[in-house]
């Protein structure tokens, strides 16, 4: 048992003396997030993203891939709020990485640094999978973007202080151009007011309530429950009586519910990336606002 | 809108200038928009904090550990009696390996309670209360959050790393029962109570080895508690790799081998003449166990279809002696070695949300078991009627629907051909909810 125990250790140090990789290593959640990290960190950064905007940040399982990455993590940001309940606190358990456990400065929760919107009032999971610190979707409304590239280009220093200007420099770059972008789509996204939506999931609260759009009804009956057919029959009526202009699911959305509903009630109907990644035009967070905003202008006209 | 209004004729009323508002100048009215825009922001501001302020718990119990409570229940329908249960060519486990009583039962319900201890420690208890009322403590272990390059260390009682589905629990099983391997080689499900040190390499593809040391308070070790002995009773050693094929394909292999020395390792028989007897194993039993899952998602979004293939093939040998020592008459005790196997194959399909439908295979080999006191021609191969030659098998299908991620009802049928000398049909309706704690979506 002493030899494997020695030939373990020796396999270790072998492994550790390699040399390690010049670039800080960022593991984020969520895409947007990885985007965010890439802005302000340039190539002084590596970034690994656990999620595209293709899957469902619910229901993601701790994969072997995740764990070899968080392990060699020099930075974690994650939306937080329990939307990674599922599977990050496996992945930092297991992880065996000191560097980005909860309360060091490796670790990055996002939506603590913003204004949640729908803090439950009453939490009971009958309610559906509700999230008691409020909706974590916080990277649809680009002001909690600037909040947390505020954070994170702190962090960022704060980690990695032989960088620090670098990080400095291209977060206020960043910061600049996004502000210009934001004055830009305020403008843009001026016809949304007021104009009601459905929603697959609460995914875009954050966004909705940044442009004064209206949420009328959402696809799933309770928030993480799949839609049922006798909901989107209620729904059929309600939009009959009160119609809403648009009907909108995200990138990693089945669109079977929404072809359904908007089939029926001649409303039209939209995919919107849910986060950067989600569709062509979104490679970055601007194109991810622009093409958002330009899908949405589209489908209301 | 409403509130608008409201904030403008607030601002109107602070101002209480009437006769300025009056005043219908272009500039006046600008300002006052403007100043009617910045109270709005302010106000908004002001009750997003406020609302964020509140929801925070101020209380003493706000540092309380995430709690959850499994709850299950099940119908059994078998055409053999379970409580004669027994798997033929392979030595009992003393473990709970038959399967679910004929009629309505509880299943065992599970109180898992885990929080970060410090920024050193996170610690986890797992308390099962069983159906006829008996409390165990299934796992109980610290883990450590503060070591750095990959290494974690465990301590406590835990499921061993002996392939796959030992360290899944129950509630989390893609079937009603464990595959018939883990019933007779790690009788069921092992736990050990020791300490665990695992390093997880630094390279994308995933690869881990560890090494745990316990007690061997369990089958395949001895008997309940262990041996009298300083040191420890058990060890294994385990590596996985695994990786992302594509983007929607995970796959795990892993490969793991226990040893442990058994001292008086019993077991209850009956001679060849129908007089029970009591036999006992002493002697060092070595068990591989090889295993690989294989998981499909569009995308890894596994919501609405996924795909999930797990096997395992374990192997042990068993070497020392085996004294046979019947109710009446005296003990004679002489060598045995054994050399057995067993695998099973698995596939769960979701095909729409909710449903999932799955099948497994379960194949077992006696393999080779010589019997020193059968060999010498002081008993025959009948009075060991348990270890008679045979390949036990089943095939088990099941159907089940989870309304949400916290409940779960199944149906399952199966062909258990563990006996030598009938066929087991079963069928299992079965509920299993969680209350509390969000569960880990574990690989």
């Amino acid at each position: 048992m002493n030899s494997i125990l020695k030939l373990a250790a020796a396999a270790g140090l072998a492994l550790l003396a390699l040399p390690a990789a010049a670039a800080l290593n960022v593991f984020t959640c969520e895409p947007e997030w990885g985007a965010l990290a890439q802005e302000l960190g340039g190539d002084k950064v590596s970034v690994y993203s656990a999620t595209t905007a293709l899957q469902d940040p619910h229901r993601i399982e701790a994969r072997p891939s995740l764990i070899a990455r968080i392990r060699s993590a020099d930075l974690l940001i994650c939306s937080g709020s329990e939307l990674e309940i599922g599977w990050l606190p496996l992945l930092l358990t297991q992880s065996g990485n000191s560097k980005i456990q909860l309360g060091t400065p490796g670790y990055l929760e996002a939506s603590q640094y913003v204004a949640k919107l729908e803090i439950p009032k009453v939490i009971d999971r009958a309610l559906g999978d509700i999230h008691p610190g409020g909706n974590p979707h916080i990277h649809t409304d680009p002001r909690n973007i600037a909040k947390v590239a505020a954070v994170l280009e702190e962090r960022l220093a704060q980690v990695d202080p032989g960088n620090a200007a670098s990080y400095h420099s291209r977060a206020k770059s960043f910061l600049a151009r996004w502000q210009e972008a934001i004055a830009r789509w305020d403008k843009e996204a001026a016809p949304l007011k007021g104009v009601p939506i459905v929603e697959h999931h609460k995914a875009f609260s954050y966004f909705i309530n940044w442009t004064g759009m209206h949420e009328v009804a959402t696809l799933e009956p309770k928030p993480g429950i799949p839609p049922t057919p006798s909901h989107l029959a209620e729904l059929l009526d309600q939009m009959k009586a009160q119609p809403a202009k648009v009907i909108v699911y995200s990138s990693y959305d089945s669109p079977q519910a929404a072809q359904f509903l908007s089939e029926r009630s001649k409303i039209p109907m939209v995919m919107l990336p849910f986060t950067v990644g989600g569709t062509d035009k979104a490679k970055d967070l601007f194109g991810f606002f622009d093409d958002m905003i330009g899908r949405l202008l589209g489908a209301v006209k | 809108m409403f509130e608008k209004a409201i904030l403008a004729l607030a601002v109107a009323a602070a101002l209480s200038l009437p006769h300025e508002a009056q005043a219908q100048t272009q500039d006046e009215l600008r300002d006052l928009k403007e100043q009617v825009k910045q109270l709005d922001r302010r106000v908004s501001d002001a009750e997003q904090a406020a609302v964020q302020a509140s929801s925070r718990p101020a209380s003493e119990n706000a540092l309380n550990p995430a709690v959850s409570l499994i709850l299950n229940g099940i119908y059994g329908n078998l055409s053999q009696d379970p409580a004669n249960f027994r798997i033929n060519g392979f030595a009992p486990t003393g473990g709970e390996v038959a399967p679910p009583g004929r009629g309505l039962s509880l299943g065992e319900s599970e109180l898992a309670i885990a929080s970060n201890i410090d920024h050193y420690f996170r610690g986890t208890g797992i308390f099962s209360v069983s159906s006829d009322n008996q409390i165990a403590v299934e796992e109980a272990y610290i883990q450590t959050l503060a070591l750095s390059n990959g290494f974690t260390i465990k301590a406590g009682r835990f499921f061993s790393s002996v392939g796959y589905q030992n360290q899944v629990h129950a509630h989390a099983w893609d079937f009603t029962d464990a595959p018939l391997a883990n019933k007779v080689f790690l009788g069921n499900q092992l736990s050990d109570d020791g300490i665990q040190l695992k390093w997880v390499a630094p390279t994308p593809l995933y690869f881990d080895i560890g090494i745990e040391v316990g007690r061997g308070r369990n089958f395949p070790a001895g008997p309940q508690g262990g041996r009298d002995k300083n040191g420890f009773g058990s060890s294994n050693f385990f590596t996985t790799l695994g990786g992302d094929l594509g983007t929607g394909t995970a796959w795990q292999t892993s490969l793991s081998y226990l040893t442990t020395s058994p001292q008086d390792r019993t077991y209850e028989d009956v001679d060849s003449t129908g007089t029970p007897v009591t036999n006992s194993f002493s002697g060092t039993s070595k068990l591989w166990a090889f295993g690989g899952i294989l998981k499909w998602a569009p995308n890894f979004n596994p919501t609405e279809k996924n795909l999930k293939l797990q096997g395992e093939y374990f192997q042990r040998r068993e070497n020392g002696n085996l004294a046979f020592d019947p109710a009446v008459g005296g003990t004679q005790t002489g060598g045995y070695a054994s050399t057995q196997s067993g695998w099973y194959l698995q596939g769960v399909y979701q095909f729409i949300p909710m449903w999932r439908v799955g099948y497994r295979y379960d194949r077992l080999s006696a393999g080779t078991i010589n019997i020193g006191l059968v060999d010498s021609g002081a008993l025959t191969a009948a009075d060991f009627p348990i270890l008679s030659a045979y390949n036990p098998t089943r095939q088990t299908g099941m159907v089940d629907w989870s309304p949400s991620e916290f409940s779960r009802v199944r149906l399952q049928v199966a062909q258990d051909k563990s006996r030598s000398d009938a066929t087991d049909n079963q069928v299992f309706l079965q509920y299993i909810v969680s209350l509390g704690a969000h569960g880990a979506h574990k690989f």
